[in-house]
Order: C-alpha cells, then structure tokens, then sequence
C-alpha cells in the first residue's frame, strides 16, 4: 500500500471527524496498529481537531464536581424502588390484562366480519366469472361469419326505441340486443316475432323475459324459420298468440 | 492522547469507575465543551450540553469500540447531536413564534469573523483561523462541528463532491501550521 497517497487522499481527516462507516472505522483502526505514520498522522489531524475545538471553549475549564453530583442523584431514590416495584408490577400486569382481554374480543368479532365479508366476495367473483364468461361466448357467437344482423327500428309507439337482432341461419341461433328498448310497465312483457312478408304472418320466437335483472340485456332464442322480418311488441305477462300491432315497438327487414 | 489509553479509560468507565470518568473528562471536557460552544455560541449553555453529553458518556460507554473510531471522535459525534438536537428544538420554538430563522452557515461565519478579543483563547482562534479562506472555515465546520457528509458540504457551498476530502485535508493542513505557529513548536 503507498500510504503517502494514501494519507494524502485526506480519509484520515474523515476518519476522526467520524464520517465513515463502521467497516472503514475497523480497517483503519488496524492500519494504525500496522504502521506507525499512519498512526502519527491520525494523532496530529486529531490534536488539530481538538486544539481548534478547544479553542471555541473560550478558556472555560469544564468542572467535574457538578457533572459527579448529577450522576449521584438517581442514586439517592433507588432504595425506594423495591418497596412499590410490586405494586406497581401488579397494577400494570391488571391493566394489561383488561386490555388484552378487550383487544382480543375486539379481534374476534372483526375477524368474524372479515369472514362474512370474504364469503360475499368469493361469490362476487364467482357471478363475475359466470357473466365473464357467458359475455364471451356471446361476443364469440355475435362475431362469426355467418351471421347476420339486422336493425330493428322505433315505431309510433316508441320512436326512440331500437333494437338488434343477430341472426344465425344455419345453427337457428338468434340474439337480440335490447338495450335501446324502454323498460316495460309492470305486468308486461317483450315479445318476439319472425314475420314473413306475404302474406304477413307473425311466429313468436319467444320473451324477453326479466328484462330488468338482465345486465347485458342480449337474449338468445332459437329461429328456424324463414324470417324476412324481426319485430318486437309489449304483450301481457305470458305473451300472447299473436302480436298486438299497436304495441309493436321495433321493426326490422331482413337483408336478402 | 494514545487512542489505546483513551479506550481503556472508556472501559474503565463501562464498569462504573468514577476516577477513570473523571480522568477521561480531564483529558476531552474542554475539546468537547468547545465543540457543543462552536455549535450554539453561549458558552454557559454549552456548559449544560456538556455535561449531558457526559452524562451520555457515563451511561452508554459499553456502546463504545473501535468500528465507532477514536475515542475523541466517538465523544465529538456524541456532542455534535446534543447541540444540533438542541438547535433543532430551538429552532422549532422560534418557528412557531413565526421569527425568522437564520441560516446555519452564515450565522457561523459571523461568529468566526468576530472572536471575542479580550479572551486569550479567542485570540487564540484569531490566530488558528489567520488566513484560512472563508470556504475552509465552512469545510472545517460543517465536518467536525455539524457532523455534514461530503455529499451535504459540496451542495451546501456549491464546490464538487470529489473535492471536499482533499480540500479538508488542505485547510487543516493550514490550520495544523496556524496552531504550529502559535503555541510554538511542539
């Protein structure tokens, strides 16, 4: 090691002003034991250090006497200790005990909270996983390439109103997406109908039935008729035999 | 002092010998009462410090060994925060009374341009200080009095991290001849 560059580096003047970590500390430690200079030149940074700090004392000699009777005090009530100690220990082992006991029942109830709170989140996840999974399927049966999707427009009844129809031919599927249609008055329901053109005769496919439960509002029923129009009437709870016209909400053709 | 004497009077003091603690307080009181003073500059107050931080000395001497460097320097970091925690509560108080706080460094540079004269020890720092430039004083200051890292002494007066050590070394290497100067040789 060449300690000239070493001492040069200005460590050493770290090292007493205790600026390095407690590794460097022990390693230099022993370089000073190895090498006298090293030694000496940590003794002159030091007396350095302490020349200037006693300079800053401003001739003040520090007194003992006062420093020795502050640590004498605690001294003096020491003897009283072992008279209360056991009191004292007594009182707080009490109290401790109450707090622990109220601690622990407090813990047991959260946790039976906790418990009930986990039990209805296991059954979220189990509906979100259900409804994931069947909105998949849906949009994997809504994307194939042969189907066919037909608007169903608003009539007099309910111009606002709109719907979709998404159509199979050749498994029979048929989905309606109605969330464009107003939520039926209660005792009422949706119903669907294939229609032939001409002459004009209306098949019902089917009910939409809980429309309000229904999230997704995308109903799928079965059609295997040779339909050239979808609509979609307000019936009676049940349905009905055939379409009351007046109730007829959506309207669609089918692209030939 | 020899680093080995000074450790075995801590050790000494570990187990409660009163002679050994009153010999280590001989040898270091007036070194450390000087550095809490260069800290807070009231040397009654400084005084009060000092004797907490040998208090500190007395109870926890068993904390000491050599991982925590010489013995002076274990001491002088003891110091180092009883002032700086007393000037941090102080300073608090001050704040709440919505005074305006000085910053450190330059309250210090004051103080290191106007030793008290009339004392032949702060004479003495009039002559330790002669000619050193203003940017050592901070140096010296800031590292053994305040306890900055290298990192906080660079941002603190805008000088490269890489320059501070050797810097250190320079300006103490100044000082160590002003002091060489004044007491005489030896």
């Amino acid at each position: 090691m060449d300690l000239d560059k070493y001492i040069a580096s200005g460590i050493l003047e770290l090292y007493v002003a205790g600026q390095l970590s407690e590794r460097e500390n022990r390693e230099i430690a022993a370089l000073a034991e190895a090498h006298p200079r090293v030694r000496e030149e940590i003794e002159a940074i030091e007396a350095t250090v302490r020349g200037l700090s006693s300079a800053y004392a401003a001739g003040r000699k520090p007194d003992f006497a006062p420093l020795q009777s502050r640590l004498a005090k605690p001294s003096r009530v020491r003897p009283l200790w072992p008279a209360y100690s056991g009191w004292a220990a007594a009182v707080v082992v009490g109290a401790a005990s109450v707090y622990f006991y109220v601690q622990n029942r407090d813990l047991q109830s959260q946790l039976q909270r906790q418990e009930l709170m986990r039990g209805a989140l296991e059954e979220q996840i189990a509906n979100t996983e259900d409804s994931l999974k069947e909105a998949n399927r849906l949009l994997e049966a809504l994307g194939e390439r042969s189907i066919q999707v037909v608007p169903l427009q608003g009539q007099t009844v309910a111009p606002e109103a709109y719907a979709r129809a998404y159509w199979n031919r050749e498994d029979t599927r048929l989905y309606i997406d109605a969330r464009g249609l107003p939520e039926p008055p209660p005792g009422m329901v949706y119903q669907v109908w294939s229609l032939t053109l001409d002459p004009l005769t209306p098949v019902s496919l089917g009910l939409l039935e809980d429309f309000a439960a229904d999230a997704d509002k995308i109903f799928a029923l079965q059609n295997p008729n040779a339909s050239e129009a979808f609509g979609i009437t307000l019936e009676p709870a049940g349905g009905s035999a055939t379409p009351t016209l007046e109730q007829l909400y959506t309207l669609g053709t089918v692209p030939s | 002092m020899p680093q080995t004497e000074a450790a075995d009077l801590v050790g000494r003091v570990q187990d409660k010998d009163m002679e050994a603690f009153r010999e280590l307080h001989t040898r270091f009181a007036e070194n450390i009462c000087g550095a809490i003073n260069a800290v807070v500059r009231d040397p009654m107050l400084a005084e009060e410090l000092c004797q907490d931080v040998f208090v500190t000395v007395w109870e926890k001497a068993g904390q000491y060994n050599a991982s925590k460097g010489r013995v002076f320097t274990w001491l002088l970091n003891i110091a180092r925060n009883r002032a700086i925690d007393h000037l941090r509560s102080r300073n608090y108080k001050r704040q709440k009374q919505n005074l305006h706080t000085e910053n450190f460094v330059d309250t210090e540079n004051e103080a290191v341009e106007l030793p008290e004269e009339s004392h032949p020890l702060a004479e003495k720092l009039g002559l330790y200080l002669q000619g050193l430039t203003e940017k050592c004083r901070q140096i010296i200051q800031l590292i053994y009095f305040r306890g900055y890292s290298q990192k906080a002494i660079a941002e603190e007066l805008d000088i490269p991290l890489g320059t501070v050590k050797t810097r250190n070394r320079d300006c103490l290497g100044r000082l160590r001849k002003n002091m060489e100067t004044a007491n005489g040789p030896g």
